[in-house]
């Protein structure tokens, strides 16, 4: 199987081609403004390379920053409308009341509160009210707004408010885009609406970047389907994946992690990714980042959904060091450091001075830092490899030494023993793990609700029909199909042994 | 004496409440926002000194009674605890002076401000816990062998019980429990109401202004890049009594509570040890290689050791940099009478209370 894998990331646009496990053609280019003719450039490089001559590909899996970068720099959103089925339950506080206001700007949201919603058991708070809906519809087509997100009480467990509000909306809106909340969150209103509504805010450019990057393969002459790289270290259809930009927000540290355990062959280990900047730690589990399962800020928004558990530490090869005090950070020179650090001729000390200065890695001019004092040297190196190995620890979920995998363009700055790491691991074409991890994902489907009123037999089988399900609706080969994790927990104080059951499924990509 | 709550005390009071919650009482965040959005349209609330109140002043005592989950769900609304203070006026036939929360520790510090900013009455500065605690029954006024009915219970539905009378504050724990599970496990409540002279008398005073002023002193740490644990420390006379790493925690729910037990390992002075911290819904006893070192009523907190932050006993989770620490409990709960209700036998732990404070 041939697959290109290309990661889009705010420097670089790497590339590689794949046969099989093998290697055939990687690169490098700087990321375009316009994004898409540094794909192009990246593209034609791998497939116009000698060693690729008559390989066709079967497919291509695009890993973008895209969406999360929409969110950040607030633009390129578009006008959304919510409606919360919900009351009599939170009408003091509509959907978006705790987001950032330029963000609510750059939103412009028309906001509806009906009454309807569910209870934890699934019986129904009050009956929905269809005439509300009907009526809040009619506005928002009014308005001209086409991109809807739509939350209620408890959807996760039971979904069909959100359901049955999407039909009435879709018979006043025909072409409208509906986000259904149980779609994509957890427990958690307000948090799981907040996640509807930045993927409703991103519905046009979830389309457009999809269709460029459709044109782009065709201007170069690949005719195979593509996928983009999701949150979780898999990947989902490009036309599914359009509808659920949210899916894609981590996928730049999660496809390096994932590249990472493809150039070891460690599916269980920790990974720390050194940019230069700041790095990430995450872990890997059976091959896949672990998710994390608390509250995630993006764009300062409060979301709770499937996102890697990644601890992000002020440590990159561009860190400031402040030479009286050692200090480390949590400033960094950037993207400057190839004109501020001191080895390439600037006046600032940054982390990769120190290292050249100890003969770790060589760049720029060494001569730069012979001057330096050696205990500020040996000093700094000490506290940067605490620092690794305190932030380490944190995120070990075992008592036990695992080893730990250095990637980045900064990985020199671990040192090659961490307390509490069996083994520090380093990879050649790191630089390009971002673009292996993307290449080589598979699919996945996965379902995380609250089950009540069955037996706990009942509720796992019922959410691994539910898993596999998405996954093959996400491009997996049904047969293929493999359950990666399944948990469940009790829920204190409700009675009907509640229980929210998490199911995970992963399976190769189905080719038509 | 009347002073007005200041907007930017809004956070102070929600950090210290979590700290005080002492691991239960639900995490502030959906309260907290709904008195800033109150707050926002220009209503003010107005904090009074206890001891201001007259003897026959009625005060209303409320409290968001259900699962922390479902309040994640079904958003609490402030006018629905303005409502079930106002069902009990209906009921009693009199005008509350004044609102109090049932407890200083978790959301429900942000109770009494809520239906105070509905309806326009000052908060008192006091509570009946000082802390959090999962039942009716372990109150200053359940201690003080006050009258524990009647109580209004509303639900968003336009259902609204009032419990008329009950044998004892268990028997009102376990009538008003039910209905609220039958509600959906979310309600509204308004404790038995409390004279001015009762409030005065059994009342935990103050609580209002401490749990301000410790999460003050957090914040004030952390602008500082001060240790905020240590300010936390200084601030309430507390003890450190363990600083590590979370290495375990496991949970069971039994009879409608969240029990388990979290284990930490000891670093810096601790190495070589271990601390397992027993709860149920808060933190109830600490262990320290096996033997009891700490455990309630006084208040035990476990603080993330770098931000000072509270940890509640639903989201500790491994790997976590914990410092616990015990915090003075109010002296009524350590009378004899305090440590029937909620001493460590309270929680089915057969041993006799120590405090870490001589």
């Amino acid at each position: 199987m041939k697959r290109i894998g290309i990661d889009v990331g705010g420097t670089n646009t790497d590339a590689v081609l794949l046969d099989g496990g093998r290697i055939v053609a990687a690169i490098k280019v700087p990321t375009t403004q316009d994004v898409l003719s540094g794909v192009k450039a990246a593209l034609s490089h791998v497939i116009d390379a000698p060693a690729s001559a008559g390989i066709a590909v079967d497919a291509v899996m695009i890993g973008t920053t895209h969406f999360t970068n929409a969110v950040v720099e607030r633009a390129r959103l578009e006008r959304v409308a919510a409606i919360r089925v919900a009351l009599p339950t939170g009408g003091s506080l509509p959907p978006m009341c705790d987001w950032p206001r330029d963000l609510y700007e750059a939103v412009d949201p028309m906001i509806f509160m009906v009454h309807g919603g569910h209870e934890y058991d699934g019986s129904p708070l009050v009956p929905m009210n269809t005439d509300e809906i009907r009526d809040a519809a009619m506005r928002i087509r009014d308005a001209g707004i086409t991109s809807i997100a739509i939350s209620a009480t408890f959807s996760p467990l039971t979904t069909e408010c959100e359901v049955k509000a999407a039909e009435i909306v879709r018979s006043v809106i025909p072409n409208a885009k509906i986000t259904l909340s149980h779609t994509l969150g957890r427990i958690g209103l307000l948090e799981r609406e907040n996640v509807a509504i930045l993927n409703a805010a991103l519905q046009s450019l979830g389309r457009t970047t999809v269709q460029a990057f459709a044109d782009a393969l065709s201007d170069v002459g690949i005719k195979a389907p593509f996928y983009l790289t999701q949150n979780d270290g898999t990947v989902a259809l490009a036309d599914v994946a359009a509808a659920n930009p949210v899916h894609s927000f981590a996928s730049g540290p999660t496809n390096s992690m994932r590249g990472a355990a493809f150039l070891t062959g460690m599916e269980n280990a920790m990974v720390v990714d050194v940019g230069g900047t700041t790095s990430d730690i995450g872990c890997l589990v059976g091959g896949f980042p672990r998710e994390a399962n608390n509250i995630v800020h993006i764009g300062g928004v409060r979301t709770l959904f499937r996102m890697p558990d990644l601890l992000p530490i002020a440590l990159g090869g561009g860190t400031i060091i402040n030479p009286q005090t050692g200090e480390i950070g949590p400033r960094s020179a950037g993207y400057r450091i190839l004109t501020e650090a001191l080895v390439f001729g600037g006046s600032t000390l940054t982390t990769s001075d120190i290292a050249v200065a100890a003969g770790i890695v060589e760049m720029g001019d060494r001569d730069r830092v012979k001057g330096l004092d050696h205990d500020l040297v040996r000093n700094t190196l000490a506290r940067i490899g605490d620092m690794v190995a305190d932030n380490f620890d944190r995120m070990k979920t075992s008592a036990d030494d695992v080893p730990l995998i250095a990637v980045g363009g900064g990985a020199f700055l671990i040192p090659d023993k961490v307390a509490g790491a069996s083994e520090v691991v380093r990879v050649e074409n790191a630089g390009v793990a971002n673009a292996l991890g993307a290449a080589m994902a598979q699919v996945s489907g996965e379902v995380d609700q609250v089950f009540s009123g069955m037996s706990r037999d009942e509720a796992l089988s019922a959410a691994e029909t539910g898993a596999r399900n998405a996954a093959v609706a996400s491009g997996a080969a049904y047969d293929s199909l493999k359950t990666l994790e399944i948990e469940d927990i009790p829920i204190a104080y409700l009675p009907g042994g509640a229980r929210r059951v998490r199911v995970r499924v992963i399976g190769d990509i189905a080719f038509q | 004496m009347l002073e007005e709550f200041a907007e930017e005390n809004i956070e102070p009071l929600a950090i210290g409440a979590w700290i005080l919650g002492t691991g239960g009482g639900g995490d502030p965040y959906i309260s907290t926002l709904n008195l800033r959005r109150l707050y926002a349209e220009g209503t003010r609330v107005d904090l009074m000194d206890p001891m201001a109140l007259d003897d026959d002043d009625m005060v209303a005592v409320v409290s968001k009674m259900g699962a922390p989950l479902v309040g994640q769900e079904r958003l609490g609304d402030p006018v629905h605890l303005a409502r079930a203070v106002e069902v009990m006026e209906d009921y009693i036939g009199k005008r509350f002076r004044a609102i109090m929360s049932v407890e200083i520790g978790g959301s429900n510090a942000l109770s009494s401000f809520l239906a105070a900013a509905v309806l326009n009455r000052p908060v008192v500065n006091a509570d009946a816990m000082g802390r959090a605690y999962p039942e009716a029954q372990m109150t200053s006024f359940a201690i003080g062998n006050l009258p524990m009915f009647p109580l209004s219970l509303v639900d968003v539905r336009d259902n609204e019980v009032i419990v008329t009378r009950a044998a004892s504050w268990k028997w009102m724990e376990r009538i008003s429990r039910k209905v609220c599970t039958e509600v959906g496990s979310t309600a509204a409540t308004c404790k038995a109401p409390r004279t001015g002279r009762e409030v005065k008398e059994w009342g935990i005073h103050d609580t209002v202004t401490k749990a301000v002023e410790l999460g003050k002193a957090v914040l004030d740490a952390r602008r500082r890049h001060a240790d905020p644990v240590e300010a936390i420390l200084e601030h309430e006379g507390g003890k450190s009594l363990f600083r590590g790493k979370v290495i375990d925690v496991a949970r069971e729910t039994t009879g409608g509570f969240l029990r388990g037990r979290t284990v930490i390992e000891g670093i810096d002075g601790d190495r070589g040890a271990r601390m397992e911290l027993a709860f149920q819904n808060e933190w109830a006893v600490a262990f320290r290689d096996g033997e009891a070192v700490a455990m309630t009523p006084d208040l035990l907190c476990l603080l993330d050791t770098v931000s000072g932050s509270a940890i509640g006993t639903e989201s500790v989770r491994y790997g976590q940099r914990v410092t616990v620490v015990a915090l003075p409990a109010p002296r009524l709960l350590t009378t004899p009478a305090g440590i029937a209700a909620v001493g460590p036998r309270a929680f089915g732990y057969d041993i006799d209370f120590r405090s870490v404070f001589p």
